[in-house]
């Protein structure tokens, strides 16, 4: 019983080590080597990469910018709630509001065109989570994420909120469009 | 205290010093209490998300989910590691407990604080999740019992402390500590770590709850709370492998195949661990890439080599151990002949094949800065930290449980037959059901969420029929798994009940120095291996694990690189 005992020689740091554990240790070693290799690489080669741009906002002042998109661009409202469904230009900035429980308002993007899409949240912490794309993002009361986005297909996506944020949590889900 | 007492297990010849004892089985006990509340949660929370029963309603759906979180996550596992702690001192370098009355007190503390905030929770004033993000509001008294909680844990690691300095200086062993012991010296600096965050973060933020402070800022929350929680499951980990080596000793007398390995890699440990926490902030605004990619690469990946090293050393040990009684036949007669009948050892082999493959692959995944995008607060984050908690920590303690009843208990275990299918039942339970879970967040569906068929919802969305199908195989699994945690409940409290009493050995008040005969590691590793090296078995189960995370690793970026183009 000598792992629950002290070690049997005083000097056990210089006990000889085995070869199966040197080879071992080499090659483990090694694979942590590539994996820590694997993210700068991407960051250089790889398209998707979260972007660390983020100010802090006041929500109200976001919500301005918010409207001021929406009246610019909408194109329709959906749902007995009329929430707006917006169509911003290719390269334009586009902003999306979390709050309790929703996402607003509705995007309707291009495929293959580039968007600087703007997160906050109004209220408490939540989870952008586009489906069934399955890209994930915190969104955090307070500070504006700029994430850069090209989407690749068209089709209609859901945006789920995977942050618990209350009661209504489980309700919190929208749209988005791909053209 | 020179009169000091110690008791003599006859079985084992293990001395349990009388201040030690009480307190050892106290806080095994009170762990115990925590596991049976859990698993009741549990079952609850696995019958609602499996979308074809959805048993309970969403407002206790949350706050179960919340008092679940706690009550296992920190309560049932910090209870018991507060047993190992005082057994890795008290018992195995045969010393007085340090300040027992603290002890009493931390035990108390942590009762006090568990109590505490379980009632903020179950009255419905605090349905925040574990991780109480800010700014959704709990009740003063959640936060209250939170650090009350981790007051008397504190408390409970200072105690360890000073219960190694009081063996040596009384002499109670010569030269080291145990490798068991360094492990758990480990767990116990990572706990202080742990620890002193979870206050950092904790105070200002029950400040906060009753009004002293007006604004935490949610960034800052996340960043400090993780070292806190996260770190707390470092905590674990230096713990179970502690545990996988004390079983490797207690049941093959298996020695560490070399100290020097063993303890640098649990010195890895407390040098990177914690900063991996920072792997939960990979999806979140406010924090640089460059900060992301140095915590969780150059930080993580050498905690990770630590683990891979564990995964190693422990069957390593097992098998020079195997090979030494004669089981010399190919790559894997140590394997087939081990004592699979032994719910000691079958537990710890489920746990440590778990915590490698489904816990630390999946691990490593989350952890790489734009990999987290496509699991980020998907049920995949639980169904990874189910296989490294619960297969990984869990059922490491449940089984160092059925050594320590007729050792520290002095009771003859009930059920034996059931104790031997404990183990499987849990562990491959627990194994699918993490597998469904991960599955399920591979194509993007929610943890913490009570419906992902969005029923009443203006613009509901539909999952494709894989989602629904791995919920329905968590929940059967789940259900398979909770079984297997009852079996062990039903035998350990059964045992300290009606189990047949045994003889409590004698008592003694002098203690001659723990030290081992130096012949024994002279000759090195026994020279039964194959292939140059010592463990050849051991060497290819490493290679298998090997491909299974290169393969899974690459698949994930495959993955990745097909999703919208961000940056």
């Amino acid at each position: 019983m000598s792992a629950i005992l002290p070690p049997s020689q005083r000097i056990w740091w210089k006990q000889p080590i085995d070869k199966v554990e040197i080879v071992w240790i080499v090659i483990a070693f090694v694979w942590c080597m590539i994996m820590f290799f694997m993210m700068p690489y991407w960051h250089v080669y790889g398209k998707q990469n979260l972007s660390p741009e983020t100010y802090r906002v006041k929500p109200e002042l976001f919500a301005k910018a918010a409207q001021a998109m929406v009246d610019k661009y909408k194109v329709r409202e959906e749902t007995d709630a009329k929430i707006p469904v917006v169509a911003p230009p290719a390269g334009s900035d586009v902003y999306l509001i979390g709050r309790l429980w929703d996402w607003w308002p509705i995007l309707e993007l291009e495929k293959g065109k580039t968007y600087r899409l703007h997160l906050t949240s109004m209220d408490y912490q939540h989870g952008f989570s586009l489906q069934p794309e399955n890209i994930n993002i915190q969104v955090l009361p307070g500070y504006q994420h700029v994430v850069t986005i090209t989407p690749n297909r068209s089709g209609t996506y859901a945006i789920v909120c995977n942050e618990f944020c209350g009661i209504g949590h489980h309700k919190m889900v929208s749209r988005l469009y791909v053209k | 205290m020179a009169t000091a007492e110690f008791r003599i297990c006859p079985r084992t010849g293990l001395q349990f010093h009388k201040s030690a004892e009480p307190l050892i089985k106290l806080n095994a006990v009170a762990a115990v209490v925590a596991l049976l509340v859990g698993g009741v949660l549990a079952l609850l929370i696995t019958l609602t998300r499996w979308q074809a029963v959805h048993l309970i309603d969403a407002d206790n759906f949350y706050l179960i989910l919340t008092a679940h979180g706690l009550d296992m996550l920190v309560i049932w596992i910090i209870f018991f590691e507060v047993a190992i702690l005082y057994f890795c001192s008290s018992t195995l370098l045969r010393c007085r407990l340090a300040t027992p009355r603290l002890a009493w007190l931390s035990f108390a503390l942590m009762v006090i604080g568990t109590i505490t905030f379980n009632v903020a929770i179950f009255t419905g004033k605090a349905t925040v999740m574990m991780t109480s993000y800010v700014p959704l509001p709990a009740h003063p008294t959640f936060y209250l019992g939170l650090i009350l909680f981790a007051v008397g844990a504190l408390v409970a690691c200072f105690i360890f402390l000073g219960t190694l300095v009081v063996a040596r200086a009384e002499k109670t062993y010569e030269g080291s500590i145990p490798l068991v012991t360094f492990g758990a010296l480990t767990a116990a600096i990572i706990a202080i770590f742990t620890i002193a965050s979870g206050a950092i973060i904790l105070i200002p933020t029950f400040l906060w709850s009753v009004g002293y402070i007006s604004h935490i800022d949610p960034a800052m929350y996340r960043v400090i709370w993780w070292a806190f929680g996260h770190s707390s499951q470092q905590i674990n980990v230096s713990a179970h492998v502690a545990v996988w080596y004390a079983i490797a000793a207690i049941v093959f007398g298996a020695k560490p195949m070399s100290e020097r390995v063993s303890r640098t890699a649990f010195f890895l440990y407390i040098c990177f661990l914690q900063l991996a926490s920072a792997h939960h902030i990979l999806a979140d605004p406010a924090v640089g890439t460059e900060w992301k990619v140095f915590n969780t690469s150059y930080a993580m990946y050498l905690a990770v080599l630590a683990s891979m090293i564990h995964g190693l050393t422990v069957p390593g040990a097992i098998e020079i151990a195997q090979r030494e009684k004669g089981f010399t036949k190919g790559m894997f007669e140590w394997v087939r002949k081990a004592p699979w009948g032994n719910p000691v050892f079958s537990g710890m082999f489920i746990s440590l094949m778990g915590f490698g493959f489904l816990g630390g692959i999946s691990g490593v995944m989350m952890g790489t800065e734009q990999l987290n995008m496509l699991i980020h607060n998907t049920i995949y984050v639980p169904g990874h930290f189910h296989a490294t908690v619960v297969i990984g920590t869990t059922l490491a303690f449940m089984s160092l449980t059925y050594f320590l009843l007729p050792v520290l208990f002095n009771r003859e275990m009930i059920l034996q037959g059931w104790a031997k299918w404990q183990p499987y039942i849990f562990g491959l339970g627990m194994g699918v059901f993490c597998l469904a879970m991960m599955g399920a967040g591979t194509v993007g569906v929610p943890r913490r969420h009570w419906d992902i068929t969005f029923a009443g919802a203006a613009l509901p969305y539909e999952y494709p029929g894989t989602a629904l199908l791995m919920l329905a195989i968590c929940g059967v699994s789940g259900v398979i798994a909770i079984v297997g945690g009852a079996m062990y409940i039903v035998i350990t409290v059964g045992t300290l009940l009606f189990g047949k009493r045994l003889d409590v050995g004698a008592y003694t008040t002098t203690i001659s120095p723990l030290r081992l005969p130096v012949q024994a590691a002279l000759t090195g590793h026994g020279g039964h291996g194959g292939g140059g090296f010592a463990a050849p078995g051991t060497f290819v189960f490493a290679m298998v694990f090997l491909t299974a995370f290169v393969l899974y690793y690459f698949v994930n970026w495959k993955y990745l690189s097909t999703v919208w183009p961000l940056k």
